[in-house]
């Protein structure tokens, strides 16, 4: 790298008037096949939930492939743009309704990449939620495998009657696993 | 606020605050002349900042390569903002009170390649050092022609441009007397997901820098000033405005360029 990279910083409390939009938690609408609930809590490190935090999902779609399509921000309720946006409510919750992303490469285990920001977070913090289910992929897959075992649950949702649940532990038991990508 | 502290009883006063501030510094310029690696980012770990104490991880960052979803980027386009999202001063009926000024720059990767059409947010106080956020309690006045909240699509060479109101500093509750330095949140997006950067701008010369412990949190001089805008007498215009220019670095790419990279 030649150019030494901008810090980030909190994105504090005031956030809520300019990053979350309309329809930016829902990737695709109601009655869309295959549509999916993903949703769970952002506990700090107390285990107390995180009421001003906000989480972005960027994702394939159900056949794998990213979107290059724009329309993220004014939804159309049919095209597909794998980015969502969701701050969290007064219980620490967030809530999506998208598709199971599937596998970008064949025979690999599928993920959303997700991006937690909050008040008292100094940067933001970049991990994956894993899909459950898949075991053989999940086995071979290179990040999970790099973890110890007793880590790599924090990376794999768990199924409920819509979807999945994906909690978000900042610090603590549990700590969810956070990643850094370096750079080339 | 939530913002008050729970941990201690008392809540601490600047000077102990700056005490606080000045002995992780000189932690940090001991390590250096130790021959440690100057730190480019922003501490997670940052007590001074009291709001952090239970919402950093505790574990490392862990080491993944890029894979999947994460080598791309969401797209934005002209179906998602209007133009006029850029002028943060025409957004209601009248002008907000205040200094205009425009605000522009560039946002390239670690290559220095420009981040083209890429979208840019901002959100800020207003002339006042007040948020029209409804859990913002600071009784300065609200300003009904000023929202505070910008976005734009970067041009072909990577670059950004907004005009709006110069913010005031404002008081917060990390501790006593405690002031934010004006400052503008800037929202960033590369060309893929990892570089991902959600910051915050300052103006040159600001006397609450060295009081501030989110600005602090970037323990090394160089690389906070990244956060502070230049004045600029070319962006400046005759009887209209002033200029300050702000260049954005994400990190680095890890994508193979394909043809759709251009």
């Amino acid at each position: 790298m030649k150019y030494p990279p901008t810090p980030g910083q909190t994105v504090g409390p005031f956030f809520h008037d300019a990053l979350p939009y309309f329809g930016g938690s829902d990737l695709v609408p109601p009655g869309h096949p295959g549509r999916i609930h993903l949703h769970g809590t952002v506990f700090d490190g107390a285990g107390t939930p995180i009421p001003d935090a906000l989480v972005e999902i960027w994702q394939a779609d159900a056949g794998g492939s990213a979107s290059r399509a724009t329309g993220s921000l004014r939804r159309d309720g049919f095209t597909f743009t794998g980015f969502g946006r969701a701050a969290t409510d007064g219980t620490g919750g967030y809530s999506f309704s998208t598709v199971a992303p599937g596998p970008i490469a064949p025979a690999s285990a599928a993920f959303f990449s997700v991006c937690v920001f909050a008040r008292g977070l100094l940067d933001r913090l970049l991990t994956r939620a894993y899909l459950p289910g898949d075991d053989a992929s999940l086995a071979a897959d290179p990040l999970l495998v790099s973890l110890p075992p007793e880590r790599r649950s924090t990376l794999i949702a768990a199924p409920d009657a819509h979807g999945f649940v994906f909690d978000i532990r900042l610090q603590g038991e549990g700590e969810t696993v956070f990643l850094w990508h370096g750079s080339r | 606020m939530a913002e008050l502290m729970t941990t201690t009883p008392e809540r601490a006063t600047q000077d102990d605050v700056n005490e606080e501030i000045a002995a992780i510094v000189k932690e940090y310029d001991a390590a250096l002349a130790d021959g440690a690696a100057p730190e480019v980012a922003t501490r997670l770990d940052y007590p001074p900042y009291r709001s952090s104490l239970l919402r950093h991880p505790t574990k490392d960052l862990h080491h993944a390569d890029p894979e999947g979803i994460e080598l791309w980027a969401p797209v934005f386009g002209e179906r998602d903002i209007d133009a006029l999202e850029a002028d943060l001063t025409i957004q209601h009926g009248g002008d907000p009170v205040g200094e205009r000024i425009v605000v522009t720059g560039r946002v390239i990767d670690g290559d220095g390649r420009p981040v083209r059409g890429q979208l840019v947010e901002v959100w800020q106080a207003n002339a006042a050092g007040r948020y029209i956020h409804k859990r913002d309690q600071h009784p300065a006045p609200v300003d009904p022609n000023f929202t505070g909240v910008g976005r734009c699509l970067t041009d072909d060479d990577g670059q950004y441009r907004f005009t709006t109101i110069k913010p005031g500093p404002y008081p917060w509750k990390n501790h006593l007397n405690a002031w934010r330095p004006a400052h503008v949140h800037f929202s960033l997006f590369g060309t893929e997901f990892t570089q991902r950067l959600v910051t915050q701008m300052y103006f040159p010369g600001d006397p609450l820098f060295a009081l501030d412990p989110i600005y602090q949190s970037i323990v090394d001089p160089r690389a906070r000033e990244r956060l502070v805008a230049t004045y600029d007498h070319d962006v400046t215009q005759h009887e209209w405005c002033t200029g300050y220019r702000w260049d954005i670095v994400l990190t680095g790419t890890h994508r193979t360029p394909v043809e759709e990279d251009e």
